[in-house]
């Protein structure tokens, strides 16, 4: 039989030939790359510390990616698909930046090992692995995980050093703080709006920058990584929400305004809108879904913001939305062509 | 008419692969020299194979009944060079099976059956769609179906449009490009020919504007015939516009019902081979033996337009093509997204082959990585399934679900596919499920 071999052995498939250039590894090396401007600026603003604490967490979750990949679930070495390099990045941005080392390891092993490797890994987690390790460490370091320091040349809360002397806390929980208190100056918020918009805020590592995290959306746009369809209506119902409930009184006075700009501006949004709540595999695949699972976002983020025990409520919004995904994918199914009535 | 003023015609949905036609576009239609021996197989359309009428040690004639067809449903089979019939057997075919095919060795004096055209203006509309049956025309754009079935429409679905396929939306092929430029008023022609069998109103031919030299020629081409109700559709270069569901939503607005055919809505779609080889069957009483096939990709040399004799081994055609065969890991009959690989290439140029394409790429046999839910495919669905969660349904044999989830509404474009960042084979299991769910469907009817 052996000289019936054919002399030209043909690949056979079923059709498409053809594939468009995109992959798994490119889109998340896309998102990698995308957020290297927050990085960049969470560097200047609070250091090398930054640095270390995203070294520790791509080293953490690499490790944990490919211990449980090759030796639990024998899928062989999936780091490849750079999914827990975004992760181990996403996690660190989330992170204050005098957490332990240590803590950061911790909360690297948990997102990778039980909130995406037991699932079956990159595509089967049905939560958001950054946010769920953000969560934990939550849970289990509630002081570590809140203690914040000012950003180099600038103050915790993004007032001015004159109005800064008396809060000493995250611009959110200075605001918090004040409107429970009933000395809410909307004026004196609007102060800190530039330093907001730059990054030079205390917060977690690489949430503070909203002129860099859009930097970096702009190029997942440019790329179709990520769509309009969720940033747009989570963050444009937290604005529309914060608006409508300014505290002011008002809906026209420039007060009323400078609300929920300084929401949008503050805290995980942008981080958590850009980057968080977009991710692929714990969103919704329809148009409509997309826009439905952003808008809880919203809701649930300006409810907890406004009346919950924690100043900030992004992280958990997303986790929350995360669980109903499957039920809004069921629920946002497109009509298909042709279901028509037959003509006469 | 009035659609020419709504600027580019579309669906929703729908993906852009590279066009890849550069190559071949502006090279004219040549004649491929018939083989020294050809394998003619008598299924090449959908339905009942044709039955042979001639045997072993036979002389044939260009033109002469090779095999009658085998039912309603069916197309006759013609020879497509003079010579003996070296043996009527199972052979190579592209769909990988070994079919029943009659084998000819050319005797190279091409000679012909007298063949004579009909009157058809004066004649019935059944007298052209009987000659159209006996010509052996079957859908030349790859769907194989023979024509004349539908032609014949039952009498409570009259048909109010016809529209002609020129959008050649599969990237690589350029075969129906190059008859609409040499071949134009013979496919107008033809559509009148088509039009009057079908006694529709109306008739558009529906053209993708990456072929502006096409559009200009046919519109220049109809209005010097001054032909009535006739007129050219501009449509958006985007893949699957030339599929028939969305050429009719494009060119009419309308929808084809989820399980229903075009003429549920009054309309039947012809590829604009099709209507050439009407207008020769019809004009000339020449069958079908013989089509134009793009013949280009990345290992062949010269890429072309060929005239080529149907029954002609795909190998004769890619060694006129100087095909470097060993760059070449996958060979294509048709057009990249929806073609058929082929296992060998021994298999022959058939009625529906539109194009052959040699590739020096491959594609992941199942996935390269788990679905990651971005919902690109839902987003370049034509038919706006959820290509992802049926994939799913499938993978886990849920047939039942991915019925619920309209699996066989699936066209298999392959655009899904071709988004896909997991490179799953998301085709592969559509088939699958398709096949699963229709099996299923007969086995309840036959319970109750």
């Amino acid at each position: 039989m052996a000289d019936e071999i054919p002399q030209h052995r043909l690949h056979l498939s079923t059709s498409p030939h053809i594939r468009y250039g995109d992959s798994v590894p490119s889109v998340m090396l896309s998102v990698v790359l995308a957020l290297v401007p927050a990085l960049v600026a969470s560097i200047v603003f609070f250091g090398a510390r930054s640095l270390a604490l995203v070294t520790t967490c791509i080293v953490s979750c690499c490790a944990t990616e490919w211990t449980i990949s090759v030796f639990f679930l024998k899928k062989g070495n999936t780091l490849g698909d750079f999914s827990a390099l975004v992760t181990a990045m996403l996690l660190a941005f989330n992170l204050p930046p005098d957490l332990p080392w240590w803590m950061a390891a911790v909360g690297s092993v948990f997102a990778i090992g039980v909130a995406k490797m037991v699932f079956g890994g990159l595509g089967n987690n049905f939560i958001n692995p950054a946010l769920a390790g953000r969560a934990f460490l939550m849970a289990s370091y509630p002081a570590a995980m809140t203690a914040f320091r000012a950003p180099r040349g600038g103050t915790l809360s993004g007032l001015p050093q004159s109005i800064d002397g008396i809060t000493s806390a995250t611009p959110l929980k200075t605001f918090a703080d004040a409107m429970a208190s009933g000395n809410f100056e909307a004026l004196e918020f609007q102060l800190a709006l530039p330093d907001l918009f730059l990054g030079k805020v205390g917060g977690c590592i690489g949430e503070t920058s909203v002129l860099a995290l859009l930097l970096g959306a702009t190029i997942l746009w440019y790329r179709r990584a990520i769509g309009f369809r969720i940033p747009v209506s989570y963050i444009g119902t937290v604005f529309v929400l914060f608006w409508l409930f300014n505290g002011t009184g008002s809906l026209v006075t420039s007060e009323a305004l400078i609300v929920p700009i300084f929401h949008v501006l503050s805290g995980g949004l942008m981080l958590g809108a850009l980057f968080m709540a977009t991710d692929m595999v714990t969103s919704p695949i329809t148009p409509i879904g997309k826009i439905i699972f952003g808008t809880g976002c919203g809701v649930l983020t300006f409810l907890i913001r406004k009346f919950g025990g924690y100043p900030e409520g992004v992280s958990y919004s997303i986790l929350l939305m995360n669980l109903v995904v499957p039920l809004i994918d069921r629920y946002t199914r497109p009509r298909i062509y042709g279901k028509v009535e037959k003509r006469a | 008419m009035l659609f020419g003023l709504f600027g580019k015609l579309s669906f929703k949905g729908g993906v852009h692969p590279p066009h890849h036609k550069h190559s071949t576009q502006s090279v004219p239609i040549q004649e491929l020299p018939p083989p020294p021996a050809l394998v003619i197989p008598l299924s090449q359309h959908l339905g009942a194979p044709a039955a042979a009428v001639v045997k072993k040690g036979d002389q044939v004639k260009i033109g002469q009944v090779l095999a009658e067809a085998g039912g309603f449903v069916s197309a006759p089979v013609h020879a497509s060079v003079s010579g003996k019939v070296t043996g009527v057997g199972a052979s190579p075919h592209p769909s990988g099976k070994h079919v029943t095919a009659v084998e000819i060795e050319n005797d190279t004096t091409d000679a012909r059956v007298d063949f004579s055209g009909i009157n058809w203006r004066e004649d019935a509309p059944q007298a052209i769609v009987n000659r159209i049956a006996d010509a052996g025309i079957v859908g030349m754009g790859g769907a194989s179906f023979p024509s004349h079935v539908k032609l014949s429409p039952p009498s409570n679905k009259p048909i109010d449009t016809l529209i002609l396929n020129g959008a050649e939306c599969e990237p690589y092929l350029t075969a129906d490009h190059r008859i609409m430029l040499e071949q134009t008023d013979a496919i107008i022609l033809g559509m009148q020919i088509l039009k009057k069998a079908l006694n529709a109103h109306r008739v558009f031919i529906g053209i993708e504007d990456n072929k502006p030299d096409a559009i200009a020629k046919l519109e220049e081409a109809i209005r010097a015939g001054s032909y009535e109700n006739t007129s050219v559709a501009r449509l958006r270069a985007k893949y699957p516009q030339g599929g028939e569901k969305q050429l009719i939503q494009a060119v009419t607005r309308r929808q084809v019902p989820s399980g229903g055919l075009p003429m549920d809505v009054g309309c039947v779609v012809h590829n604009v081979g099709t209507a050439l080889a009407v207008w020769d069957a019809v004009i000339n009483g020449v069958p079908l033996y013989q089509r134009v096939v793009t013949v280009t990709g990345p290992t062949v040399g010269k890429p072309s337009n060929l005239l080529v004799r149907i029954g002609t081994p795909v190998r004769s055609v890619l060694e006129h093509c100087e095909t470097d065969l060993d760059r070449t890991k996958k060979v294509i009959m048709g057009g990249p997204m929806m073609g058929l690989a082929l296992p060998e290439i021994d298999a022959p140029v058939v009625k529906s082959t539109s194009g052959i394409l040699a590739l020096d790429t491959t594609t992941p046999a199942v996935r390269a990585h788990d679905c990651i839910s971005c919902g690109n495919c839902v987003k370049a669905c034509p038919i706006h399934l959820m290509p992802s969660v049926l994939g799913k349904l499938v993978d886990r044999e849920m047939y039942d679900d991915a019925d619920r989830y309209n699996v066989l509404d699936c066209i298999e474009c392959g655009s899904c596919a071709y988004v896909c960042p997991s490179k799953i084979n998301l085709v592969h299991f559509m088939k699958l499920g398709k096949y699963h769910v229709t099996a299923a469907r007969k086995a309840a009817r036959k319970k109750q």
